[in-house]
């Protein structure tokens, strides 16, 4: 592969790429995102490879493993080009059937559809399937199409269109001026705009001239994994959109921090740097301009942390991951004290969006104070779980109900949590609110890097809210004393709560300590990390309530407030659960209801997993 | 020279000066306890914040680290910087309730109660021995070890560092153990721990030349 | 009779003797030695010229470092917010009781090692249990008990054992 040297060669390459493919040739698109891996996918990629080639069809049929599709509740998913026929829930039992009657005869195998679950209505194409029907997929709907470690898929989808026009044709100041006119937001939590960070790093001082461009690949929210479906499955558009950072300004060196729980990213992306590099976009004179620039991978070492741009820096120089405080913005003083520009994965992402079909087109999506799409990991108490892609101001309610497809089970919805530990949980009477950063803001919680975790009736909130600051009290760096021993003083009294020993008092506590840990901690985490606490005294004060005055836990969670008991009328005595108790702590005649004695429970919940007839009730 | 304003008070210091200098400089008390002069500025212990003003908001920000800046407006001693101040306080002495710094400190704030539960831990973390050792004696022998609420003062592999040379000045410097014992004989690391968490077993013959004896004294050979 | 000092030195070459790539040189000698031995830690430090408190302190803050030797399983349950709301706390006190350890400690015989791990990205699944690099998906504590009991029955792989010696 000799290495592009101007903007004709790459369209050269481009045109001949295209000119190969065989839009009408069948094409087995494969999910391989990690979620999909988890059930199996490749064994049924596996099992296509194997078919196809048995069946003399190698030729005939191509075989893509792509990037995530999103639906991740449905997987493995695959989909079936050209007719884009959607099946899910795919085994390698089902191959040599999909390619006998799809593939060949272009018969439609009805019991892989996606069946709505309300209507019963089956969708054969993916844009039929509701989950994807309201969503706007920007920037991940191209996941689906490439195979992330083929270069010539991103090319033939317009790949690095963007960055030649940026190169040839914009000067730098120009490169910062539609990315400020797009109003793009950062999307990694912070929200600030991504054009004026760009122009005060550009405009920032450097006794040698250097420096650097970062991409913060350390998603650390739990529940949030759209970064990492982004670098698995389309790692050349987070890298073309920092080649084109980097030019604007200034930047010769750039890291991918990336979390070290991501193996599958780190493999695609050092490909994709590989190719990058191979093809002359990436490394010395890039596509002939006279611009160098390169891309180093460094790895996490598990510290949630290390997501938060100073620690980020600091751990990037070999030490500690411990924050400074920002009076000195990073665009001015960051990596090694040079001006540096961070941002997320999927802010990085959008760029090439925005330079290929404009800023004003860009800002026509979304609200006044958000402009754009956003992707979501709709999780938790949800039918379709999975990562989405909506505009911003699309309101929660579309989110949970239109593309989530409600709550299973049949329960009731009770409040979704956005913005991961620095967010916070909003209740049923606030689920038309739009999904936009300054909404959010203003209703206690935060758009944050992109998780939301639905939660139902069974949900305790005090329970929720331990959880966060359990969470965050581990993953604290532990300089900073507002921080580390007030959150350990809020972990305890959650846990009192929990546990029945709240005091009347220690809900005010709590709201008092919150706000003093807010605004004294020296970072962010710390700084952010009362809101789930502070957002759920706020909605749900009469959880609190009742667990303090009570001793009761309305949603039936919290071990030391609840009993594990046997319905007399459903039980059938047929002595399962009382030979998987650990205590023994079961006991009746066969056939005859049985009892727990509440002295020996340990509330593991063994007895309720085993029961066949729904007869363990928690009171 | 930068001109800004202290509690009102507009005063004019040269660049590079931290707003903590600036304050005392014009006779402005901050309380402190992980900045020591001639150490490096921490910043961590939070008790120095200060109100910093910008228009209609404000924000908290630690005096020894922040630097002064043209046409800055501080409060040093405004209801939401002592309101922080003092829980911070009321936190350090729920995590090393035997210490007299903090006592002192606790008592001029106007704090008379502690409404966390009492977990001694010995240790404010402010990192003054670590610096001492690293950045006056050069050695480097004790640092930070584990990180949030595990993280500790410690040695090596919790042995006595190779570095160490017994010059006691991570005692000496420690505000919540007062003791100016530089002992002998070093056991386990840091001088066998904190003196109010554990006996020193190291003086021949006890002349309890510290003034504070913790709760277990000193044990006598 | 571990020779730490040349396999350490060849791993610090690679990273050409950096000290900002103090962290990467460590997890390619956990990759090694499936733990951090004291005495390789000693070896970076010397050869890095970094003070060994530091390399401790770089060691003991990052959650994918261990200093103590490792099972020959570790088991993971997920944490994770999607996973918490799904019931893992009971998954967890499940394997835990199976186990008899916490999370980060290693069985006596060398069997598990128990880890918890916060969102491993695969919600859909939740609550989810690895075992190696195998997910379990939808665990309840009864079905985590089952998986658990595999791997139990099965027989003993010894191989990750050679280089747990400690000089």
């Amino acid at each position: 592969m000799k290495r592009l040297t101007s903007a004709v060669e790459l369209e050269q390459l481009r045109v001949g790429i295209l000119s190969r493919r065989e839009p009408e040739k069948p094409c087995v698109s494969v999910c391989g995102g990690t979620g999909c891996r988890a059930y199996g996918c490749e064994d049924v990629a596996k099992a296509f490879k194997s078919e196809i080639k048995r069946q003399g069809l190698s030729k005939e049929i191509e075989l893509k493993v792509t990037g995530c599709h999103g639906f991740c509740e449905r997987g493995p998913l695959v989909v079936l080009y050209p007719q884009k026929i959607f099946y899910q829930r795919v085994s390698p039992s089902d191959v040599s059937e999909i390619i006998a009657e799809t593939v060949i005869k272009g018969n439609v195998i009805d019991r892989l559809l996606y069946v709505d679950p309300l209507s019963g209505e089956k969708a054969q194409f993916e844009k039929d399937v509701p989950f994807y029907k309201r969503q706007q997929r920007l920037v991940f709907g191209n996941n689906g199409l490439i195979d992330p470690t083929n270069m010539e898929d991103y090319l033939a989808i317009g790949g690095y269109s963007a960055l030649s026009e940026v190169l040839f044709n914009m000067q730098p100041e120009e490169v910062i001026e539609e990315i400020k006119k797009s109003d793009l937001r950062g999307r990694g939590g912070g929200g600030f705009p991504t054009g004026r960070k760009w122009e005060s790093c550009r405009n920032a001082s450097s006794s040698d001239g250097l420096r650097y461009i970062i991409c913060n690949a350390d998603e650390g929210d739990p529940g949030a994994y759209m970064d990492r479906s982004l670098l698995e499955g389309n790692p050349h558009s987070v890298l073309e959109g920092m080649v084109i950072g980097a030019y604007a300004v200034g930047a010769h060196d750039g890291y991918v921090y990336v979390r070290l729980e991501y193996p599958l990213a780190l493999k695609n992306l050092g490909i994709a740097l590989g190719q990058a590099r191979e093809y002359g976009l990436l490394g010395q004179n890039i596509l002939g301009s006279g611009f160098d620039f390169d891309v180093k991978i460094s790895r996490g070492g598990g510290a949630f942390i290390c997501g938060e741009s100073t620690a980020l820096m600091a751990s990037l120089e070999g030490k500690v991951g411990e924050p400074r405080p920002k009076h000195i913005h990073t665009a001015l003083q960051g990596l090694y004290g040079k001006p540096t520009n961070l941002n997320n994965v999927e802010t990085w992402a959008n760029v090439p969006l925005i330079i290929s079909r404009g800023a004003d087109w860009y800002s026509q999506i979304g609200t006044d104070g958000s402009k754009g799409t956003k992707i979501f990991s709709l999780v938790g108490k949800i039918n379709n779980t999975g990562l989405v892609e909506v505009p911003m101001g699309i309101t929660l309610r579309e989110i949970i109900y239109d593309i989530g497809g409600g709550i299973p089970h049949g329960k009731k919805f009770k409040a979704i949590q956005t913005g991961g530990p620095s967010g916070g949980c909003l209740p049923e009477s606030l689920i038309d609110l739009p999904v936009d950063f300054d909404r959010l803001a203003d209703a206690g919680s935060m758009m944050g890097s992109g998780g939301m975790i639905v939660m139902d009736e069974d949900t305790c909130m005090v329970d929720i809210a331990r959880y966060f600051v359990k969470f965050l009290t581990e993953e604290s760096c532990g300089n900073c004393v507002p921080c580390r021993e007030g959150l350990d003083r809020m972990l305890d009294i959650l846990t009192d709560i929990t546990q029945g020993k709240g005091k009347e008092e220690d809900i005010s506590l709590l709201e008092e300590l919150g706000g003093v840990i807010k605004e004294a901690s020296l970072c962010a985490l710390g700084g952010t990390a009362p809101n789930p606490v502070l957002s759920t005294i706020r909605y749900f004060r009469d959880e609190y309530e009742a667990h303090v005055r009570e001793r009761r836990c309305p949603a039936g969670v919290c071990k030391e407030l609840i009993t594990f008991n046997i319905d007399p009328e459903k039980c059938t005595g047929c002595r399962v659960c009382a030979r998987e108790c650990p205590q023994g702590a079961i006991s009746g005649e066969k056939k005859e209801p049985h009892v727990i004695d509440q002295e020996k429970c340990i509330k593991c919940g063994l007895c309720r997993d085993s029961c066949k007839f729904d007869a363990v009730i928690i009171l | 020279m930068v001109e800004l304003t202290i509690d009102g008070i507009r005063t004019r210091v040269s660049e590079g000066t931290t707003v903590l200098e600036a304050a005392s400089e014009m006779g402005i008390t901050i309380p402190t306890l992980c900045y020591y002069p001639g150490l490096s500025c921490y910043g961590e212990c939070r008790v120095c914040l200060v109100e910093v003003v910008k228009g209609n908001r404000s924000s908290l920000e630690a005096s020894c680290t922040l630097l002064v800046e043209q046409g800055q407006v501080i409060l040093t001693n405004s209801e939401k910087a002592t309101k922080a101040r003092k829980m911070i306080v009321e936190l350090l002495l729920a995590s090393c309730p035997n210490s007299k710094t903090l006592q002192d400190m606790a008592a001029n704030m106007g704090i008379n109660r502690v409404r966390f539960k009492i977990k001694d831990r010995g240790c404010i973390l402010c990192g003054r021995c670590v610096r001492y050792c690293r950045e006056q004696m050069k050695s480097g022998g004790i640092g930070f070890i584990g990180r949030g609420t595990s993280r500790r003062v410690g040695t090596a592999f919790d042995i006595t560092p190779e570095e160490c040379r017994n010059c006691g000045g991570c005692e000496w410097i420690c505000p919540v153990c007062e003791q100016a014992c530089t002992a002998g004989n070093l056991i386990d690391g840091l001088c066998g721990g904190c003196q109010n968490l554990a006996p020193v077993e190291t003086c021949l013959i006890c002349t309890g030349c510290s003034e504070s004896v913790g709760p277990q004294g000193h044990k006598v050979y | 009779m571990m020779n730490y000092y040349e396999k350490v030195k060849a791993i610090v070459d690679r990273y050409g003797g950096n000290h900002d790539s103090v962290i990467s040189i460590l997890q390619d000698v956990q990759s090694e030695y499936h733990y951090l031995p004291e005495d390789a830690l000693r070896a970076v430090a010397s050869q890095l010229d970094i003070p060994l408190i530091q390399i401790c302190g770089v060691a003991t803050f990052f959650k994918a470092f261990s200093l103590k030797p490792r099972g020959e399983h570790t088991v993971s349950v997920c944490l994770g917010t999607a996973c918490h709301v799904r019931g893992a706390p009971a998954v967890l006190d499940e394997v835990k009781r199976q186990l008899g350890i916490e999370p980060s400690e290693t069985t006596e015989d060398m069997r598990f090692t128990l880890e918890t791990v916060n969102c491993l990205g695969a919600c859909a699944l939740g609550p989810i249990v690895v075992v190696d690099d195998k997910y379990h998906g939808q665990m309840s504590p009864g079905k985590a008990k089952k998986v658990l009991n595999r791997y139990k029955k099965a027989p003993r792989d010894r191989r990750h054992e050679e280089t747990d010696v400690s000089s």
